[in-house]
């Protein structure tokens, strides 16, 4: 039925990947976020590692994180942006069949990095830990992804190309460059997993970093950008506050952040002018980054009412504020100075969650909730009162990661900096990592408060797409007063 | 010429760059095709609808 519509005039639009992309960001969700409250709690309570090779921490850590960006995160994203490049195009994507490709070949990913991950098959470095053969797969999957995407966009009944598809683009790209270019390594047999880089030395610690700076930059921030230029409107019912903000938002922020990767080799080998060049980026950075929360912000103007009735425009919403918060916070902590204090810290974990659960978890959430009935063509998600427990559970969760890090970070770097009068170091190593107790303690229940948050999804999730289950009356202003 | 002249056009190209992509984005000549396409989000409803009809009736 679908191939003769598509066939006319009117193509009716694939959400078959859109719905399959989207219930694996709530199930990977669930399975990430797990294994990040395990690992927390292996911090606070070490013999959780129960003398398990596969459950240590240094096995778990890549795995959960691994497991977050891309499997969570990266569901997110292609559910999203074959979502949205249909709909503000007008047509249906391209091929079926390659769009089902990238579903179960990213699956697929996900599933090998879990089994690799545990069994100690890493090339050890940071959110690129996949050894060579599942790398190849990625690059494969991703140039479908990028055919699939840019062929959609190709053959669009309209004229405009809408800012949340730039956005969207501009992470395909970037994504395919720098897991190509930091992947690149000579296996030492065809019947292995082990390669080495080949990079060396400080130029691989530039190139890791610059891969990894920007995959923040592009994978966690630019797609999600799409996301928010899209869903913050449709869900506020109304335009973008300054379509023309978000065109100088666009080239300002893509142009930036590819240089802003050096900060995280302060005070190492990298010659010094390359880490005041990745400073003064970072600083420039917050300029294109509060710009584009300032519009997703502003797109509530005269419209600030619904944040009373509506938790999925709360998730949106919130999620921009703890993205201008990090993104203050970022290119404070790029600072060489203020670095100095908070290098290898808790601080930069606290820094990473704020970014990571406050902004692109929550949006994705929001856009989620938005998403869940359309493509089980219900008029609205199960359960209303639960999307707003579960925003409650969000923050809440949040703003105890993220403030127990806080202390945790600035106690132990003013712990490692503190001398006495000889010369000699007033703490050693191990005082500070027994002051950090307690901060260890409150994040294990921030964490698993904003996991438990994930649990309401899924039954939501579960009961929308339900046939014989009708949705709860939505909780009318009145009532909730 | 050397290497610190070429840093310095750089910079200026960039600068000019970042100025021009501002007048152009705020120009009024563009006003009406950014209202447009600032409207893209809610200009296809009908083939949502359609959509959603579609696949109520393939199960």
């Amino acid at each position: 039925m679908s191939e003769l519509n598509s066939a006319l005039e009117h193509p009716v639009y694939n959400y078959k990947v859109v719905r399959q992309f989207t219930v694996m960001t709530v199930v990977w969700g669930i399975v990430g976020m797990l294994v990040g409250v395990l690992i927390a709690a292996q911090l606070a309570w070490p013999a959780l590692n129960f003398d398990l090779p596969w459950l240590s921490f240094g096995r778990l850590r890549p795995l959960h994180t691994n497991a977050v960006i891309f499997a969570f995160g990266g569901s997110a994203l292609f559910a999203t942006s074959f979502y949205v490049v249909q709909r503000t195009c007008q047509v249906r994507l391209i091929s079926d069949k390659l769009a089902s490709i990238t579903f179960w070949g990213w699956q697929l990913v996900i599933v090998s990095a879990a089994i690799t991950l545990p069994l100690g098959i890493t090339s050890s470095k940071e959110y690129a830990e996949l050894q060579w053969p599942i790398d190849i797969l990625i690059t494969v999957i991703w140039v479908i992804y990028a055919i699939v995407f840019f062929g959609t966009i190709a053959k669009r009944k309209t004229d405009h190309i809408y800012v949340a598809n730039w956005f969207y683009g501009a992470f395909i790209i970037a994504v395919a460059i720098l897991h190509i270019i930091n992947s690149l390594a000579m296996p030492i047999a065809f019947n292995s997993f082990q390669a080495y880089s080949i990079y060396a030395g400080t130029v691989d610690a530039m190139v890791q970093w610059w891969y990894g700076h920007n995959a923040v930059g592009f994978f966690l921030t630019a797609g999600f950008l799409g996301m928010m230029y899209y869903f913050v409107p449709k869900q506020a019912e109304r335009p973008v506050y300054s379509y023309r903000l978000s065109i100088v938002h666009f080239w300002a922020l893509v142009a930036v952040y590819i240089w802003a990767g050096p900060h995280h080799l302060h005070y190492t080998a990298l010659p010094d002018w390359a880490q005041s060049l990745g400073m003064v980026m970072s600083l420039i950075l917050l300029a294109p980054s509060w710009g584009g929360m300032i519009n997703g912000m502003m797109t509530l103007s005269g419209a600030w009412h619904k944040l009373r009735s509506d938790p999925i425009l709360r998730f949106l919403v919130v999620s921009l504020s703890f993205y201008g918060m990090s993104t203050f916070e970022g290119p404070m902590m790029s600072i060489k100075t203020v670095n100095s204090l908070s290098h290898y810290t808790d601080w930069t974990i606290g820094h990473v969650h704020s970014g990571a659960l406050g902004w692109v978890a929550m949006i994705s959430i929001g856009a989620m909730y938005h998403l869940i009935p359309i493509l089980f063509g219900r008029e609205r998600m199960y359960s209303i009162s639960l999307i707003n427990a579960h925003f409650w559970m969000s923050t809440i969760g949040t703003v105890l990661y993220i403030t127990s890090m806080w202390v945790n970070g600035i106690l132990q770097g003013l712990m490692w900096r503190a001398y006495n009068q000889d010369g000699t170091l007033t703490y050693s190593f191990v005082e500070s990592v027994s002051a950090s107790y307690p901060g260890y303690v409150v994040r294990v229940i921030g964490g698993a408060i904003f996991f438990s948050g994930m649990l309401l999804m899924a039954y939501n999730l579960y009961m929308t797409s339900r046939k014989d289950v009708e949705p709860l009356a939505a909780p009318t202003l009145a009532s909730a007063v | 010429m050397d290497i610190n002249d070429l840093r310095g056009f750089s910079t200026v190209f960039l600068m000019v760059t970042f100025i021009g992509l501002c007048i152009w984005a705020y120009s009024s000549k563009r006003k009406k095709a950014f209202d447009e396409a600032a409207n893209l989000p809610f200009a296809d409803e009908e083939l949502n609808q359609e959509t959603m009809q579609e696949e109520a009736r393939n199960g």
